[in-house]
């Protein structure tokens, strides 16, 4: 039904015309390059390598295995009996089995050095609609967030578009390797109370999503009691907390409220979700761990307009609950994670190239400012062009993710094979070796 | 310390519709274990039919298990789908579905269609797409109690209700609309558009093509927005037919306005005939380009589970299996709602007449003691914990006159259906002989008022 219709007079929302969506960015943009022209293995050798999502494709294998094994998983039984019952299943308090097989997987990524009660878990379509939700629930139209920069570029959709709120950057700097000090939030908290905009809460991503480290005990401390300090919430979004490459190295900000025993944990908000560590994006599956009664509750009705498929939390319940797959794959993916990563940075500083010293994620943070003409936005920006249009990788821009500093990129090395990802290398040797003779 | 959002009501859980559904769960009815246990008579679910949908899911065991037809697995391939377009196979069977629906005499363009995590979620986008906070949608009553929430709370938008009366069967005036968009105007809220669910719920009625019609006009004039639910699509069992808003739009003295398309967006959901509310899939269609871009980024918040989605490709695409199951859904649909016609006029209670949906709608005014919500209330909670049955009182619809509830058919088997049949058959009873024993303690206006409700004149109006 192909109608020729003009532009439609009749009038749209403002939040549907305008462009808080955040797509007009280069770290969009750069998939559209990709998307027009994808690099393939045999039938596409010199496409565009895309290094710009921030997938988990390494450990499949593990769950295609449990899958083959585990049939009663993807079905409902022999005869379908359990299928009515899944079928109806829309109780936004979620599959129980699912919720305490994801509390378990929870504490088990945390070294059991956290408990999770799965009462407390919300669930929702992914960590997407968790901090869109909890953005929601925290704060009202015109007040704001903070948020250390850089940050993941879809946070300018997920917590302002539809919700009004404003974000403020917390700016952090590789002086201290991006760390966030208790100056900068304070310099943060000011800046927002000069524009008359009421600060509710701070909003880390822990491990840090693009600088690919987690957050260090002194400074969870820290941003906790600035918290206490302000009187707001704290968010922390612990999406890549499986995909530490040592499970020591990462502290949850659960682990500090144990240690204070709980005290000023109704403030505390945890979201979570497996489309990082377990590289299931496409399934939809986030939570909200929150300390606070009232917020649990809210959440939970809230969460209607973003449920999970009961489909999928069967499947899910199943494959989370069985303890040797879900230990085994936890510790089988960070090994591979972890040698991934060392492969990336030995051949980036083959070819010169630092990165930030990381231990976490699914991409390191590079630093190109050696390369810029000048150390500005628009320098960045164009060497961001050479490299996708040239060199043939969508890398991240720095700026894209709100970052102070000119010159630094997100680089992803888990969305391909090891293979590709030789290749990526390889290209990226050669443009530093052509730029070395220039 | 949380936002007003949060500290709101207008997540509208304190409604008698929820607190119904809470005393239900307290004590829920069991053939077996619970005999004496309360009836869900309160959630429009359809499980009258899964029996067709397990046949197909034995005889495809493949696509459960995540294989494609060459046997191979397409888990990793899923696993990573989360494209806001959607999946281009799904959304390809889902208008071709829809199109049945509609017995092909409109065809859908899987381009302007936008997938939602359930018919909630599509409600709320569309309304963040259509309208400000603080602007209007006029809403005409009865209507579903879950609105409140899905159209009002996270948008901040207001909704004004459109008052339908029994006394021309509940449709919808060009008077009564009127009448909101004015009272709107008195309130200075700009009103953005009109929602109509069609089928109705609770109604469980059709709308003809000229009340659509008229509806498109009064758009059209007012420079607003359309919105057709038609979630209950699927549950038409009887004659007249469903015609969509967007057949009706279709009619030549309308597509001379080429403005119509752009303001008329239809909502569906695989939860009502299909029976799977668990799987949460719902979809925006409509052909306003801007909107379908603008919900299509919102779809963010709510995609669609890629399992769900390639189950689900598979099982609408075979065709032999969409027709034979709705041929026989409709079916049972029908004998079920005939049964409960028949059981509540053997007890003296009438519905209106009805050729859709899950649920009756049913006139119980001749039992209230006096005419008003307080005595509707009082009778739905003698209904909730005397006789035992969770049905939802009319004030929870927002119906302006008290004494209908909704009373749903299609969530229970027969013989469930049959206790809670004998339940009101000897409340009626008792109350009528408790009626009897009490007369002298009644006036006589109450008397007269009650005989003249139950009177054929009042019979005639309700079966139109």
């Amino acid at each position: 039904m192909a109608i020729e219709i003009e532009q439609p007079r009749v009038g749209l929302s403002k939040v549907a015309v305008s462009k808080t969506h955040g797509e007009d960015s280069p770290y969009f943009a750069g998939w559209k390059a990709y998307d027009e022209n994808p690099y393939h293995e045999t039938s596409n050798q010199s496409g565009v390598i895309q290094m710009g999502l921030a997938e988990n494709q390494v450990s499949f294998d593990l769950l295609e295995k449990y899958l083959e094994e585990h049939s009663e998983a993807s079905s409902w039984g022999k005869g379908t009996p359990g299928f009515r019952e899944n079928a109806l299943f829309q109780d936004y308090h979620g599959l129980k089995s699912f919720r305490q097989a994801m509390a378990s997987f929870m504490e088990q990524i945390r070294g059991g050095r956290a408990k999770f009660d799965p009462d407390r878990i919300v669930l929702t379509a992914g960590a997407t609609a968790a901090n869109e939700l909890l953005t929601f629930i925290l704060a009202d139209p015109g007040d704001a967030l903070l948020i250390p920069t850089p940050y993941y570029p879809g946070f300018d959709r997920d917590l302002r578009w539809r919700t009004g709120v404003n974000i403020v950057p917390i700016h952090c700097d590789s002086s201290n390797n991006f760390q966030i000090t208790p100056e900068a939030m304070e310099a943060a908290y000011q800046s927002a109370e000069s524009m008359n905009l009421k600060v509710r809460g701070i909003l880390i991503t822990n491990p840090s999503n693009p600088l690919g480290a987690t957050i260090q005990r002194s400074a969870l401390e820290q941003i906790l009691d600035f918290a206490v300090n302000k009187n707001i919430h704290l968010v922390s979004d612990e999406i890549y907390s499986g995909s530490t490459f040592s499970s020591s190295e990462f502290i949850s900000i659960a682990e500090i409220l144990e240690t204070r025993g709980y005290k000023d944990a109704e403030r505390v908000h945890i979201v979570y979700s497996l489309s990082k560590d377990l590289g299931l994006p496409g399934f939809r599956v986030g939570t909200i761990y929150s300390y606070n009664d009232q917020v649990v509750t809210t959440a939970r009705r809230m969460s209607s307009f973003t449920l999970i498929s009961s489909q999928t939390q069967h499947l899910l319940a199943c494959m989370l609950s069985n303890k040797e797959f879900s230990e085994n794959y936890i510790k089988t993916n960070r090994e591979r994670l972890s040698k991934r990563y060392d492969m990336i940075i030995k051949g980036l500083k083959k070819a010169g190239i630092e990165c930030l010293k990381g231990n976490a994620g699914l991409f390191c943070w590079m630093n190109l400012s050696p390369l810029l003409e000048k150390p500005t936005r628009e320098s960045e920006l164009a060497l961001w062009k050479v490299i996708l249009n040239e060199v043939k990788l969508n890398i991240s821009p720095g700026s894209s993710c709100h970052c102070s500093e000119p010159g630094w990129f997100r680089v992803c090395f888990a969305n391909m094979s090891e293979q590709t990802l030789e290749i990526a290398l390889e290209r990226i040797h050669k443009f530093m070796e052509q730029r070395k003779r220039n | 310390m949380l936002s007003s959002k949060a500290s709101s009501n207008c997540h509208g859980q304190d409604s008698l519709y929820f607190l119904g559904w809470q005393v239900y769960e307290k004590n829920p009815f069991h053939e077996v274990e619970n005999p004496t246990g309360i009836i869900q008579m309160g959630l429009a679910e359809n499980q009258l039919s899964f029996d067709l949908v397990e046949s197909w899911l034995r005889k495809n065991p493949d696509v459960m298990g995540l294989k494609n037809k060459d046997g191979e697995s397409v888990f990793r391939d899923l696993a990573l789908f989360q494209d806001y377009h959607g999946m281009p196979a799904f959304k390809n069977e889902l208008v071709e579905y829809m199109a049945k629906i509609r017995g092909n005499k409109v065809k859908f363009d899987p381009n302007n269609l936008v997938l939602a995590a359930g018919a909630t979620s599509a409600n709320e986008t569309l309304i963040f797409c259509l309208a400000d906070p603080g602007d209007a949608i006029l809403l005409p009553t009865p209507s579903y109690a879950g609105f409140d929430r899905d159209l009002k709370w996270r948008t901040g938008v207001e909704i004004v209700p459109i008052h339908c009366s029994s006394s021309n069967g509940f449709r919808i005036s060009m008077f009564a609309l009127e009448e909101a968009y004015e009272r709107a105007q008195k309130l200075n809220l700009k009103v953005k558009g009109v929602l109509i669910t069609n089928p109705s719920n609770p109604l469980g009625t059709t709308m003809t093509k000229d009340e659509l019609q008229s509806l498109i006009t009064f758009a059209i004039d007012k420079d607003i927005h359309l919105i057709s639910d038609e979630v209950f699509s699927g549950t038409v069992f009887d004659s007249p037919c469903f015609i969509s808003i967007m057949e009706a739009a279709m009619d030549s003295n309308l597509k001379r306005n080429t403005d119509v398309l752009s303001r008329i967006h239809i909502v569906y959901s695989l939860s009502k005939d299909l029976g799977l509310p668990g799987f949460r899939v719902g979809m925006i269609y409509s052909n306003n380009q801007t909107v379908v871009s603008a919900a299509t980024k919102m779809s963010s918040f709510g995609l669609v589970s890629s399992q769900t989605q390639y189950l689900l490709s598979y099982m609408l695409a075979n065709k032999k299996f969409t027709s034979n199951y709705m041929k026989r859904n409709q079916k049972r649909l029908k004998k079920r709602k005939e049964m409960l016609v028949s059981g509540l006029k053997k007890s003296g209670i009438n519905c209106l007449k009805s050729n859709a949906g899950l649920f009756c709608w049913v006139d119980m005014r001749h039992l209230l003691c006096s005419n008003t919500f307080e005595a509707e209330t009082d009778l739905w909670k003698k209904i909730l914990c005397e006789v035992g049955l969770n049905i939802s009182p009319g004030s929870s619809f927002h119906c302006s006159q008290p004494g209908w509830f909704r009373v749903c058919f299609a969530n229970m088997n027969q013989s469930t259906l049959q206790v809670a049949l004998r339940r009101i058959k000897d409340f009626v009873e008792r109350s009528s002989f408790n009626y009897q024993q009490n007369m002298g303690s009644l006036s006589r206006k109450l008397i007269s008022n009650w005989v003249r409700k139950l009177s054929s004149a009042d019979r005639e109006e309700q079966e139109r």
